[in-house]
């Protein structure tokens, strides 16, 4: 492929999704964008791909090629840990500040194929004390594909096995032919909704909640804090931010700060999340010995 | 070192389970049937068990109804192995006390998670 289509395809993936193609990752473009240019019989490979491209505007078009390249690598319980966090030590936080309300609202942006949304699902299912409360989960993929999949909730005997508890499996899913699904009971605390982070999301509202991890990697640093400053717009005052664990708004935006001792949880710079914990206890009197 | 007993009448699914296991971090022994398994375990429980369903002389489930009876039998943590992928069968499996359930074919990938879901790793 010739330098000015890879300037091509580098500058339409950025602009469309944020996505970075950096000259290593060439061979992406590769894998997933001939098979798509057969797909739509175009001939010459990704040259010929560029070529018409850039001839006529195809919104649909663009749209696959968007698709083709955005990964969608995910898990159960992704990582374990963030899981933890949050049934350990952020539910037990609206626990105390949503005790009126009894209700959150949650959103897992970058959804994938659901495996998040329905993780975050069923450990709130699994919390006892919160049981009676009412969940909204929203969860978002740029990917029409994805969403459809992430919605219908059917996962193959290979994906059902990444990182999902046998008991819940037996809990929370009926067999269908070779594959399982996800019972209703779990499907209807999810609504699924196409958005893209680098677009406007004020109509998602606000969300005590928001898990969106292993997005921010594949944008460059100006991208990460315009999609924190999004994210930051989505987040109650006194809500928190799952990102993933190679990821930080350290040195790139102001819009959130870490959660002392919660690895991988932020909250915003104006954050009144642990409110009702201050006034800390008192600064124990120095004593005299150690004058 | 933690230890990991892996029952099944296949050879080679043994090597192959055997390599998963030894790469994280167990020492392994074997056994082809579920009697032959009991007489390791009356010999000393291994931390963790990875059991095939059908077996002659013995099958998993029997030999799990067994284990759990057996004076220190509740400690090792069992992992059902098996391409029984029913409904069924899961749920019969974990009423006789299994930990977790991996069905076949499954990977070092699996393996991981499930280990890692029931605090053996």
């Amino acid at each position: 492929m010739n330098d000015l289509d890879y300037k091509f395809f580098e500058e339409l993936l950025k602009r469309e999704s944020g996505l970075i193609i950096t000259p290593e990752k060439l061979y992406l473009l590769e894998s997933r964008l001939l098979p798509l240019a057969q797909k739509q019989g175009i001939q010459g490979g990704l040259e010929g791909l560029a070529r018409q491209m850039r001839a006529c505007r195809d919104a649909a078009l663009t749209r696959a090629v968007v698709e083709a390249m955005t990964t969608n690598e995910t898990s159960f319980f992704r990582d374990n840990t963030p899981f933890q966090r949050l049934k350990e030590d952020i539910l037990p936080v609206f626990l105390k500040s949503r005790a009126t309300q009894r209700s959150l609202r949650i959103w897992s942006a970058a959804c994938s194929s659901g495996q998040e949304p329905y993780s975050v699902a069923m450990t709130l299912k699994e919390h006892p004390q919160l049981a009676g409360w009412r969940f909204e989960i929203v969860a978002t993929d740029l990917s029409q594909d994805i969403l459809a999949q992430a919605k219908a909730g059917v996962y193959s005997q290979f994906e059902v096995q990444r990182g999902l508890p046998i008991q819940m499996l037996v809990k929370y899913f009926t067999k269908q032919g070779d594959n399982w699904a996800f019972k209703p009971e779990l499907k209807d605390m999810i609504a699924f909704k196409e958005a893209n982070l680098l677009g406007d999301l004020k109509h998602l509202g606000h969300f005590d909640i928001v898990l969106c991890r292993n997005v921010l990697i594949y944008f460059d640093v100006p991208t990460k804090g315009k999609v924190l400053s999004t994210l930051k717009g989505a987040t109650r005052e006194d809500g928190v931010l799952f990102l993933g664990g190679a990821e930080t708004v350290i040195g790139i935006s102001d819009a959130f700060r870490p959660l002392a001792n919660v690895r991988g949880v932020y909250v915003r710079d104006d954050s009144t999340f642990m409110a009702e914990k201050k006034p800390a206890a008192p600064v124990p009197p120095v004593s005299a010995a150690q004058k | 070192m933690k230890t990991c007993l892996i029952v099944d009448d296949s050879r080679v699914v043994r090597k192959v389970a055997q390599k998963i296991f030894e790469d994280l971090g167990f020492a392994c022994s074997e056994a082809e049937d579920g009697q032959k398994a009991v007489e390791a375990c009356k010999a000393g429980m291994p931390d963790v068990i990875l059991l095939d369903w059908n077996m002659p002389v013995m099958s998993g489930i029997e030999f799990l109804q067994v284990l759990r009876k057996t004076e220190g039998g509740d400690a090792p943590k069992v992992i059902f192995c098996t391409t029984e992928n029913e409904f069924s069968f899961i749920e019969k499996a974990l009423e006789a006390g299994a930990n977790e359930y991996i069905m076949k074919p499954f990977d070092k990938e699996i393996v991981q998670s499930k280990l890692l879901q029931i605090g053996a790793i």
